[in-house]
């Protein structure tokens, strides 16, 4: 904002300067071009031609259709877009929240100076690095009754080992737990917001309130709330979209019963099975609008509970 | 209660026993964090019938070496092919990622002019739509072109920019000093010039941030290979490894080799440049 201010307020600028604003603003146009090309072709565009798409039958081969609104009537019968739209949800409102309550306290417990801390931090951050086919796949023989080892240690400890992959009613977890997996991205995104928060902050806190407890829920909380957002908003959009973990899971059909069937497979489905492209794109357009309607909540909400450094209000 | 001086000087036993206890917990919920990446690798160099035994081995014996020729000769699994594609994949997006938004950041950051902001906001807001919202008539685009069954739409997009990217590298663009670049201009450098010759040098690391960050997403990028590409010796790895285990459900071992496989050149990278990815995160987070 700043730097506008200059360049229409500055009051007769010399020629010489203003000479180098209009070269700076043509450079600035060109460096921006390709981009700006970019957004227009691949993303403002196609947007709109989404929207456009989804008012019509649309099968590939032969031109569209106009339909109107079909495509959404038939989305609103048809059993699988229900059960996969349920099963996303659930899968968000389990995962988002415990994910970052699990991150939130492997950062504090991370947020502390000991020789092996450097080694924390990278064991933590490997099942990032892992793509997501590999490890789904390697989640499968994890969780198997027969050759993982994971119901072996909770048969172990006296657990009733559940049958992760077979029973509909336990198979959601199994990506859920999956989805925990890469957990250590968010904990370093907390871990650095932690260790901005100033050392005289700090000591004030420790002196004002000799309980870590009262510190940690009146002061850290409170300044690394822009971290949480971040996180929030990220994880909601991103575990929506949620594929390659269901499909190596569950398959096109979300097996076991469905339990397993995301959204975004039955709109792959729609796309490139039975290649409905103009019903799919009526599904690309409803999950625009509700990950674009939780996005907004999150920032409206946002205003009551998230604290900026250095913001006056 | 006088205790004598060394004893003082010692940590207080409470300390101790709490120093104990926290690494304690680290270790536990670390081995968990590791055991997918033990159960991987053990079960790659097992064969079928002793991923299943019991007893359970954990770990192989005899340990079968030879499931690593298995995996890179197989006929049914063009493993090795599929790791050059993945490995030009990746390399590609890279190398065009930071290109295409050094550009844009350098743009966004550094210099004034209208609709700036207008434009930088739009990225924003790019950034936040599924991208499966733009697929389809992009798709529909490049099949009208006959460029569908090629890495054209996988790597193209790239070189022209990426708002998440652009996103990341404006914020180091923004530290660059004003005053270097205006004294570039006195000097009559054009802005070609400054860019490449007096900011680029400034976020060096930024760039090697961006693209090892858009070497490993590039990496681990499914979806949209599986749709574009048709032929097997065509997929990089995650395509492929998909397809191999849907065809061969049981090779339990190769499933495993295969896995290992697509992640240990993402674990050698990091290990390499760790640093790198501990900077690229603290910026991720604002």
């Amino acid at each position: 904002m700043a730097d506008r201010g200059e360049t229409v307020a500055g009051a007769t600028p010399p020629r010489r300067r203003r000479k180098a604003g209009r070269a700076e603003a043509r450079a600035g146009v060109l460096f921006a071009l390709p981009w700006i090309i970019a957004l227009v072709v691949f993303t403002l565009v196609p947007l709109i031609l989404t929207f456009v798409i989804a008012q019509t039958k649309f099968q590939i081969i032969g031109l569209p259709t106009w339909v109107g609104l079909a495509n959404y009537e038939a989305m609103l019968k048809d059993p699988a877009v229900w059960t996969s739209a349920r099963n996303s949800a659930l899968y968000a409102v389990l995962s988002v929240p415990i994910k970052l309550v699990l991150a939130l306290i492997l950062a504090l417990l991370l947020n502390r100076v000991t020789r092996l801390a450097g080694f924390y931090r990278t064991v933590f951050y490997l099942p990032f690095l892992m793509p997501a086919v590999s490890g789904a796949i390697v989640f499968m023989l994890l969780l198997s009754p027969t050759g993982g080892p994971v119901n072996l240690i909770l048969g172990a400890l006296g657990f009733d080992a559940p049958d992760w992959l077979r029973d509909p009613s336990v198979a959601l977890w199994t990506l859920v737990l999956l989805s925990l997996w890469p957990l250590g991205v968010e904990t370093l995104v907390f871990l650095g917001g932690l260790q901005n928060i100033p050392r005289d902050v700090q000591e004030a806190a420790e002196l004002d309130s000799p309980k870590a407890w009262h510190r940690l829920v009146w002061i850290t909380l409170p300044l690394i709330t822009p971290m949480i957002l971040f996180n929030l908003v990220i994880g909601i959009i991103s575990s929506f979209q949620v594929f390659v973990q269901a499909i190596v899971i569950g398959g096109t059909t979300g097996t076991p019963a469905e339990s397993t069937l995301m959204y975004m497979v039955v709109l792959y489905r729609a796309a490139f099975r039975y290649f409905n492209i103009g019903y799919a794109a009526a599904m690309a357009t409803v999950l625009f609008v509700v990950v674009l309607l939780l996005t907004l909540l999150v920032f409206r909400t946002a205003r009551s509970w998230v604290y900026y450094e250095g913001e006056s209000r | 209660m006088t205790a004598p001086p060394l004893a003082a000087r010692r940590k207080p036993p409470r300390k101790t026993l709490a120093r104990i206890v926290y690494h304690a917990v680290m270790l536990t919920v670390s081995a968990i964090f590791l055991l997918p990446f033990y159960w991987m690798v053990i079960s790659a160099f097992k064969n079928n019938a002793e991923i299943f035994a019991r007893p359970m081995l954990w770990f192989p014996d005899p340990i079968r070496w030879e499931n690593v020729a298995d995996l890179f000769t197989r006929p049914d699994f063009p493993f090795l092919q599929q790791f050059l594609n993945s490995c030009f994949y990746a390399g590609m997006v890279a190398v065009g990622t930071c290109l295409s938004c050094s550009l844009a950041a350098y743009s966004f950051g550094c210099l004034r002019w209208r609709g700036r902001n207008f434009v930088f906001g739009l990225t924003i807001c790019a950034l936040l739509i599924p991208p499966i919202v733009t697929f389809l008539p992009v798709f529909l685009g490049w099949s009208k072109l006959g460029l569908k069954d090629s890495y054209w739409p996988l790597i193209a997009p790239y070189f022209l920019g990426d708002a998440f990217y652009i996103f990341m590298l404006r914020q180091f663009f923004l530290g660059v000093p004003r005053e270097l670049m205006d004294a570039a201009r006195l000097d009559g450098a054009s802005e070609f010039r400054i860019w490449w010759q007096i900011v680029l040098p400034q976020v060096k690391s930024a760039l090697v941030i961006v693209g090892l960050f858009a070497f490993v997403y590039t990496w681990h990028e499914f979806f949209t290979p599986l749709i574009y590409l048709q032929n097997r010796e065509d997929f990089p790895l995650s395509v492929g490894l998909f397809t191999f285990r849907s065809q061969r459900a049981a090779e339990w071992s190769m499933a495993m080799m295969g896995a290992t496989f697509t992640a240990l050149p993402l674990l050698v990278l990091f290990l390499f440049t760790q640093r790198f990815f501990r900077q690229g995160l603290a910026t991720k987070g604002f």
